[in-house]
Parts: structure tokens; C-alpha cells; sequence
């Protein structure tokens, strides 16, 4: 789970990390208002989206009065921002921060994450701020340091230390520099998050250690034990489909293509999904019912494929283990009863009884398009599609 | 040897009372596993499908002997529940369930450290479909009847993706000796790597089928694994060639965010470990016989 900027730097500032005043506005008059209790003679006007680069898409305005913020803040409410981790259809930005604008001397980058291959926390850090971390890798690379912490014992000062010394920070900040590399792995660690960016973080002129942008997401796995991060979440930032499918137990990935899958485990999902461009086509999305698709799931999977205009062939995959064939065909003819498929349906099933299942969707007279392999599925759906 | 389990595990389910533990401990029992009672916090000493119940699971071990166990707990419970199978001296566990946080499997990981190699349990999954040795034992919730005997080595990370192997595998005429699911989850108990290394040393298995996906860094450390250490042969099919960048394909674990977890480029990497790629998913089973013809 993703959250805004303010709400990451609000979480990072309960954990000693310093942040430029500022808050959260949804109207111009708000804004300007902010403005003048914020205080200073410069301001940024950042549209709150969950997506970095928001500079370059414009979403982030700076200001010299209180009126130019108001301003600024009416031409990007409501505002669809597309940014290059958007995808063409953008974001919507309902919230506003107004922040003093900081006097930067120099830009650094900080981020945490899981390190999958020693299974513990990774802190990276760069004096390359301002930039992603992969246009980090690519062009500074020289530039990285890395700190893993054994997350047992957490974070020591040490590690914090060789890590600010080795960003070059002058030996009066270092203390405040190592408690801000702290907080951030204390909130990383304490609140199940998988990812804390903080990119730039800067030295001012004032010689202030701030986190100018920051960025956290958190385990959904986790969420049951975090009730005020989950709290935190904004359905307008997601795709209404998949709000849908989350809400109902379903995996659920939007894709560009135009054949719809219903398909049971989510390697299985992506296996079909790999199949269908091998045989010349585009998957609309990745659905995973779950391994068991039980029919509850398969009626819900219907609804959310069909509410997707782009699909023009239904691909269904269900390979049934312990839950048979016959007990799946029984819910997709069930499935059929209560909603109707406009376009050509192509159903594969496999494992145990599928000779029962079959005939039970040949008996029920849907009007469908029978495949044996995955291959064979694959193939038919783009056929249908061509037609 | 076989690989985990073999007729001789006596096998202990952890929430053996709940519905899920109940249908699948009634479903391995059918399949002939040795399953010997379980355990369920508060009802020790009841029985339950004829079996014992206890309250912890050292008193399970201490009463049945047990050295295998299979959790159905819920995703907030199973950490602790598997350290306890680790504490009471359980030889092999296998996690089933989907939801663990990661920072509890970080947390597992590190507790277990305590325990020398020879003493320490072996932990599968989470998120997985368990193992099952055809026609020996089953410690999990696979179709059973879909695996025939035989000598190849089946390790997944994704259940129905593994039963579809199985499957083609068995039209071919061709059987498991074992098959693990390893899990969907970013952080999980054993690794590809670790288990071809026990079946390298299986005299049961003669190839390995390795059944990867997008995201993390497993699938390429098990090539160079195999690459530097393994004389059988290893056939590898990794899903999600078309999976967006960063975007979580389902299971936890099945997200690119660095060089080299892509389907692409794992496929490159293998290649150049010397293991024999499956191109499509449809073809597992084939590209195994052809590998199998050529031995």
C-alpha cells in the first residue's frame, strides 16, 4: 500500500526525522490561508498523487505570494497529472501541500528497503539526490553506499555514522544526520513498510537536515496490525477496477491488452497471460481467483472482466486440484445465469475430473469455446479475437 | 533417500481443529501420509478424527514422536507457530498459509539461526502447495492423483502452475520423485537453491524442474548453484514475460524492481548457467522428455 508525500513526511517527523513546515490544503482560499500561517516569503505548491516525478508533469509549483499559492493551487485541484510511473491515464489530485520553500546547499538520497537476497533491511544512500535511484545506478553508480542492518538487533549508531561520514556530511551535522537515518529505519521497522524513500533529502543553507520528498509503502499482509497506516489509504489513486477486485479477494493487475483472463493461481495467471502474446495477442489484465475458484469468486471475476470495455475475448483457465472440475464447471454455467458475456468465451479446464466438467459445460448449452492445453487455449482466444 | 518426507514422517498439523486443517489433514490421510495427531492450543487431550490432540507441539513430539508438521494457523498466528515447530524439535515444516507479513518471516529467519545445521528445521513455503513424494507421503494441499511415481524433481514457487507440470509430466508418462512448493512470498523458508541442493544428492531424482516467476533473486542463484556444484541435469521455466514493471503479479513476491528479476533477463542469466529452458509454460513436460531422451 502506497501513501501521499505529507502523510509519509507527518509518520518520518513522529520519528525525529525534520521536515519544512507546511499542510495539507483542498481549496485555493485554504491554500492561501496556509500560506500566511505557514509564514516566510516563499512557497511550494505540491499536488499530492501516488506517483514520484511529479516535478517534470508540472505538479509542483513554486510561489513567491500568498495569491500566486492560491493560484496555483486552484490550476492543479482536480487536475489529472501524468507522470512517467502513471501510465497515459494519469492521477487525480484532490489534495494539496503547501510548503516552505528550503534554501538547499546540497541534495542527498536515502532510501530503505527489504534486501531479498540477505533477507534483511538495505539502506542506500547517495550524494546524487534530486535523481531516481535507477538513474542513480545507471549513471553515479560510484556514488552508493550501502548499509544492511540485522534487523534483530536494529539499527546501530555506528552504521548510521558511516553512512552520513560517507556522504560527505561536515562533522557538526553528523549527529543530526545519523538520528534522521534512524528514524527512518525505526519507522520502517515498526510499521511494517517495504519501502522508505526520502529523495532529496537536504543540508540548507541554515544548515538544517530536512526530507524535502518522501515516499513509503507499506505490507498488505501486515495491514491487520497497522490500523492507522491502513487508514491512510486513498481509493482515488487507484484503478476503480482494481479497488473492485481488492475489495472482493481478487488478485487483479489492469493491463493494456484486449483479452480478458480468469484464470486460478497467480503463476498459472501470468503463465496464460505469457501464452497469449507467444500466440499473437495482449492480455487485458491478470486475474488470480485464488487456487481454489470456488464459484462465489468465479461470479465476481465475470462482473470485474466484463466491466472492462477493452476485453473482446474471455480467456477462463482453472486448473482444479482438490476442488474437481465438475464443482468448477457447476459455477461458471452458474456464473453465466446472473451475467451476461457479449463477447467469445474460451474455457480451459484441467486436473481432476475434467472429463466430468466438460460435459457439464457442453450440457448447459453456454455459448462458449473449448480448449484442452494452455497452448490450445491461447491460440483460440486470439483466433476468436481476429474474427 | 527422498527429499523431505518419505512414508516414515509422522506428520502433526498445527490448527488441526480449524476447517482448513481438518479437510486437508482427512485429505493427506487418504493419500497414505502418516499423519499422527495435531495441535490445537486449549483442546489438548480431545481427539480429533481419531487422532490426538495437544496443546503445544512439543508435547506432540514428546507423545507421537512426530518430526514433520503443516500449518493452517492464520497469516497474524503462523510466526509464532513456526518457531514453536522449531523450538519442539520438528525436523520439516511446511507453511500453506497466504498473508504472513514480511517482517515476521525476517523474524522467523533470524530466530531459527539458534539452531545448529544438523539440528535446525527445514521450513517450506509460506504460500505454497507443500511437498508430496508420490506414492510415499503428502505434506500439503496438492491433488494427489496427479503425480505419478517416478525420478524427476519438481520444485514451484506457484501451486497451479506445479499441478500443470505434474499434469504434463504424467500425459508423458513420466514421473515425480518429489515436489516442492516453495511459495509465492517475497521472504520465504527455502529457497530454489536450497532445495536442488538436496536433490542433487537424491538418488531418487535423475533431473530437476524448476518453476520460477518474476521478482527477487532465487531463480538466479540457484543457476549458479547448479552451475558450479550440480551434475544433473535442471530444466527452468520462469512465468511473467509480460508482467509490467513494479506492479505485484499476485503473489507477494512476483514484482521487478531491480536488474536481473525480470522474465527476460532470468532467462538469460540461466541459460548461461547452462540449464535448459522451457520456452512456454505448455511445454514443461516436453522440454523435460527431450532432456530426459539426451541422458
Amino acid at each position: 500500500m502506497d501513501i501521499h508525500e505529507y502523510q509519509a513526511k507527518k509518520i518520518l517527523s513522529n520519528f525525529g526525522v525534520t521536515i519544512p513546515r507546511g499542510g495539507i490544503v483542498y481549496s485555493p482560499e485554504n491554500a492561501e490561508n496556509k500560506a500566511r500561517e505557514i509564514g516566510g516569503s516563499r512557497w511550494v505548491v505540491k499536488a499530492q498523487i501516488h506517483s514520484g516525478a511529479r516535478g517534470k508533469a508540472g505538479g509542483i509549483i513554486v510561489c513567491n505570494t500568498p495569491l500566486e499559492v492560491a493560484q496555483a493551487t486552484d490550476k492543479l485541484l482536480g487536475k489529472k497529472l501524468v507522470t512517467n510511473q502513471t501510465g497515459p491515464e494519469g492521477k487525480i489530485v484532490n489534495r494539496i501541500y503547501i510548503e516552505e520553500a528550503t534554501d538547499i546547499e546540497k541534495e542527498l538520497y536515502l532510501g530503505l528497503v527489504f534486501d531479498r537476497s540477505s533477507e534483511s533491511i538495505m539502506v542506500v544512500a547517495s550524494t546524487e539526490g534530486g535523481m531516481s535511484v535507477e538513474e542513480i545506478s545507471k549513471e553515479k553508480p560510484e556514488t552508493i553506499i550501502r548499509s544492511k542492518i540485522e534487523v534483530a538487533v536494529g539499527m546501530q549508531n555506528f552504521q548510521a555514522r558511516e553512512l552520513a561520514f560517507g556522504l560527505g556530511i561536515e562533522p557538526e551535522l553528523i549527529r543530526r544526520a545519523s538520528d534522521t537515518i534512524i528514524g527512518c529505519y525505526k519507522a520502517f521497522s515498526e510499521l511494517d513498510a517495504t519501502m522508505v524513500e526520502v529523495n532529496p533529502l537536504v543540508i540548507s543553507k541554515q544548515k538544517q537536515i530536512l526530507a524535502l520528498d518522501c515516499k513509503m509503502s507499506f505490507d498488505n499482509n501486515a495491514m491487520f496490525r497497522r490500523s492507522q497506516v491502513s487508514e491512510l489509504r486513498d481509493k482515488t489513486q487507484e484503478d476503480s477496477k482494481e479497488i473492485f477486485a481488492s475489495d472482493r479477494g481478487l488478485n487483479y493487475v489492469s493491463l493494456d491488452g484486449n483479452i480478458g483472463n480468469i484464470i486460478n493461481g497467480a503463476g498459472l495467471a501470468m503463465a496464460s497471460m505469457d501464452m497469449i502474446k507467444l500466440a499473437g495477442g495482449a492480455p487485458a489484465n491478470f486475474l488470480d481467483v485464488g487456487g481454489g475458484a470456488t464459484p462465489e469468486k468465479i461470479v465476481k471475476a465475470f462482473k470485474l472482466v466484463t466491466m472492462d470495455e477493452k476485453v473482446k475475448v474471455i480467456l477462463v483457465n482453472i486448473f482444479a486440484g482438490i476442488n474437481r472440475c465438475d464443482w468448477v464447471a457447476e459455477g461458471i454455467v452458474d456464473a453465466l445465469k446472473k451475467i451476461e458475456i457479449k463477447v467469445p468465451l474460451v474455457i480451459r479446464l484441467a486436473g481432476t475430473n475434467v472429463e466430468k466438467g466438460n460435459k457439464i459445460l457442453k450440457e448447459s448449452k453456454i455459448n462458449y469455446i473449448e480448449a484442452n492445453t494452455l497452448e490450445d487455449a491461447a491460440n483460440k482466444a486470439v483466433a476468436a479475437l481476429n474474427e | 533417500m527422498t527429499v523431505l518426507v518419505d512414508k516414515n514422517s509422522k506428520i502433526i498439523i498445527q490448527g488441526f481443529t480449524g476447517k482448513m486443517g481438518s479437510f486437508h489433514a482427512d485429505e493427506m490421510i487418504k493419500y497414505g501420509s502418516n499423519v499422527v495427531g495435531g495441535v490445537t492450543p486449549g483442546k489438548g487431550g480431545s481427539k480429533h478424527l481419531n487422532l490426538p490432540v495437544f496443546n503445544t507441539v512439543k508435547d506432540a513430539v514428546n507423545e507421537t514422536g512426530a518430526d514433520a508438521s503443516i500449518l493452517f494457523v492464520p497469516p497474524a498466528f503462523a510466526a509464532d507457530s513456526a518457531m514453536e515447530a522449531a523450538d519442539a524439535g520438528i525436523k520439516i515444516c511446511v507453511a500453506i498459509v497466504d498473508g504472513i507479513p514480511s517482517h515476521d518471516m525476517i523474524r522467523i529467519k533470524r530466530y531459527m539461526r539458534r539452531y545448529t545445521k544438523s539440528s535446525k528445521m527445514t521450513l517450506v513455503g509460506p504460500n505454497c502447495a507443500g511437498i508430496i513424494s508420490p506414492g510415499k507421503s503428502m505434506l500439503g494441499i496438492m491433488p494427489g492423483h496427479i503425480y505419478k511415481e517416478g525420478r524427476i524433481g519438481i520444485i514451484s514457487r506457484s501451486g497451479t502452475l506445479g499441478y500443470e507440470a505434474a499434469q504434463q509430466l504424467k500425459n508423458l508418462n513420466i514421473g515425480v520423485s518429489t515436489s516442492v512448493g516453495i511459495g509465492g512470498d517475497p521472504i520465504n523458508g527455502s529457497s530454489f537453491r536450497d532445495i536442488i541442493e538436496k536433490f542433487e544428492t537424491d538418488d531418487e531424482t535423475d533431473a530437476i524442474l524448476m518453476i520460477g516467476e518474476i521478482g527477487g533473486p532465487q531463480e538466479v542463484a540457484a543457476g549458479e548453484f547448479a552451475k558450479e556444484n550440480m551434475k544433473k541435469p535442471v530444466i527452468a521455466y520462469i512465468a511473467g514475460l509480460t508482467a509490467p514493471k513494479g506492479r505485484v503479479m499476485g503473489h507477494a513476491g512476483a514484482i521487478v524492481s531491480a536488474y536481473g528479476e525480470s522474465a527476460i533477463e532470468k532467462v538469460e542469466i540461466l541459460k548461461e548457467c547452462g540449464i535448459t529452458i522451457s520456452k512456454n509454460p505448455s511445454v514443461m513436460g516436453d522440454t523435460v522428455k527431450s532432456v530426459l531422451e539426451k541422458m
